[in-house]
């Protein structure tokens, strides 16, 4: 196998502050491999922002190391660091553009910090502006943009210096859904077109149902999970893995009166529900509770999930149970879910 | 009293007298006070290139300064205006103390301009790759224009006022005129048009300082 682009070794960090040290990350491991678009997620405080800044060492982190393209940062003096940094785009929530500057000459910014001849910048940030379809507002002020244009900008940028990784800290957070997929689209070209590994930061499943190709989970400063996305909805072996891909359909399977048995049953998309669920109910006998029922876009294929309340006496349960088992539907029991 | 040539010859050296001290005074303040400012933000902790010890220091030193009554300092500095420019009275002598007093100032009104920018401007610079001397040229003070020219206005109407008070130790200017005809010799008329004429001097520094910023900053329209 070849060196992952990242990988980030035993990896903690802790913060010290006024009220006693603060640990943001625990026994971090992870492996990035070139092209592919690796997502990271969590709940808001479980340490997502510090590991992708740990990533391109703007913290330090307090434990392990991170290797890129197999050089160890750790080892790296403050200038090989910044070097490091020109093949690692970042992009922000907050996007982070130079507000007086106009759109261009934030694109320019990274190439000048270079020094790249002022002509040639101009050249590629002009081609950039094009990739990212923005040529026509090269000369507008930050102000005068729209958060997705401006997040457009922002990529740009990030993409002036060729960098072979991007990191993305929550790129889509402060846009509109519609706005959020264009973004994605793009990024996700981006991943296709040029090459660019992408770190998508969120605390959205659906930011990494849409464009990422493996995930990890972060709870409570470690790693919960790690694996493919359709691999996680599938079969997701942690809490909070479940708890993210359920969504409101957890607290409807954990909301139940705690007597009935509920099970989530997954469909790849193939067959249609309303067969299975209808044909269940005859065969068994038994009537069953729909208790929450979606489809999901996972990387552009239509995934569905139904949670479902087992009948009452243990028999029509187990005639449930028996009859899935039988025309092979993935399913789980959510009883052990804990919100 | 009347505006006679002569009173009208005194009022314009006074404003000519009072220009130039704050001119000399502001510019010499910046030139000390502005790097001062950088390395206050700069050196803090969180900052981008911490050196607490320093940054501790130095904040104490300003605070020191700032806390003397200009009147005191004024007096305690004028030996050193004999040193560097040979007299102890008159309008250049003041340019020394003024500028002792005024750089300290400067330097904590260019702190909270630096201050108020936006911490993720400075993480993404960093991103990119930016050194310390980058961030601060490319970043920190082009980004803080507005702010400094704010900054600016306040900080140069606070020296002409300062400046007024050269009179007491035969210093010229505006402030001088006020001090001893208004004063001394208690001909109150002359004292309210050179008071007149302070006024008008620093409403036009500080419409002067609204514009230029305004003009300058980005984030609007
Ligand atoms: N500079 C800091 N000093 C002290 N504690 C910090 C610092 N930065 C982060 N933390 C703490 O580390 C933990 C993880 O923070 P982090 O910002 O990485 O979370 P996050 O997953 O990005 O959350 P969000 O989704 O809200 O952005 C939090 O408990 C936070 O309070
Ligand atoms: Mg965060």
């Amino acid at each position: 196998m070849e060196t992952p682009i990242i990988r980030i070794k035993d990896l903690g960090k802790e913060f010290k502050t006024a009220n006693g040290p603060v640990r943001a990350l625990q026994d971090i491991n992870l492996e990035v491999s070139a092209g592919e678009i690796f997502g990271i997620i969590g709940l808001s405080g479980a340490g997502k922002s510090t590991l992708v800044r740990c990533i391109n060492y703007l913290e330090v982190p307090t434990e392990g190391d991170v290797f890129f393209e197999g050089q160890s940062m750790a080892a790296m003096t403050d200038a090989q660091r910044r070097m490091i940094r020109r093949s690692m785009g970042m992009i922000f929530q907050q996007f982070n553009l130079l507000a007086q500057r106009n759109v261009i000459r934030n694109v320019c910014f990274p190439l000048e910090l270079t020094g790249v001849p002022k002509k040639e910048a101009r050249q590629r940030a002009m081609e950039l502006l094009k990739t990212v379809g923005l040529e026509d507002r090269a000369q507008a002020y930050p102000a005068q943009l729209s958060g997705g244009q401006k997040q457009r900008v922002a990529i740009a940028r990030a993409l002036a210096t060729n960098p072979k990784v991007l990191l993305c800290d929550e790129a889509t957070s402060a846009l509109d859904p519609n706005t959020t997929k264009q973004i994605l689209e793009l990024l996700k070209e981006i991943n296709q077109k040029l090459g660019v590994t992408v770190i998508v930061i969120t605390h959205e499943m659906a930011v990494i149902e849409a464009i990422c190709d493996r995930v990890a989970i972060i709870d409570q400063s470690r790693i919960a999970e790690v694996g493919a996305v359709s691999e996680l909805f599938l079969n997701p072996r942690s809490a909070i893995g479940r708890k993210l891909i359920m969504g409101e359909a957890g607290e409807q399977a954990a909301g139940g009166d705690g007597s009935a048995r509920n099970i989530r049953i997954i469909f790849d998309g193939r067959e249609s529900t309303e067969p299975i669920i209808s044909n269940m109910v005859l065969a068994c006998s038994a009537p069953v509770n729909i208790m929450y029922a979606a489809t999901r876009d996972i990387q552009g294929k239509a995934m569905g999930q139904m949670v479902v309340q087992l009948p009452e006496d243990a028999d029509g349960a187990e005639r449930v149970i028996d009859y899935l088992e039988s025309i092979k539907i993935p399913y789980e029991e959510v009883n052990s879910y804990e919100a | 009293m009347k505006l006679d040539a002569v009173t009208i010859n005194m009022l314009k050296t006074g404003i000519w007298e009072s220009f130039y001290m704050t001119a000399l005074s502001s510019l010499f303040a910046y030139i000390i006070g502005l790097p001062l400012g950088i390395i206050l933000v700069v050196t803090d902790n969180g900052g981008i290139h911490p050196i607490p010890w320093l940054q501790k220091i130095l904040g104490v030193v300003i605070n020191l300064l700032r806390s003397v009554p200009f009147l005191i300092l004024l007096f305690i500095a004028l030996p050193l205006s004999k040193i560097v420019i040979g007299t102890r009275i008159g309008s250049p002598a003041i340019v020394i103390p003024l500028t002792i007093a005024a750089a300290p100032y400067v330097a904590r009104v260019v702190e909270s301009s630096f201050r108020e920018l936006d911490a993720g401007v400075i993480e993404a610079a960093q991103s990119m790759g930016a050194s310390t001397w980058q961030i601060i040229w490319k970043v920190l003070l082009p980004e803080s224009k507005p702010s400094l020219l704010l900054g600016a206005a306040l900080a140069v109407t606070t020296i002409l006022s300062y400046s007024a008070m050269a009179g007491f130790t035969g210093g010229g200017g505006l402030g001088a005129i006020a001090i001893n005809y208004g004063y001394y010799r208690y001909e109150p008329f002359l004292m309210w048009v050179s008071v007149v004429l302070l006024v008008v001097m620093v409403q036009i520094i500080q419409e002067a300082g609204n514009r230029l910023s305004r003009r300058s900053d980005k984030r609007i329209r």
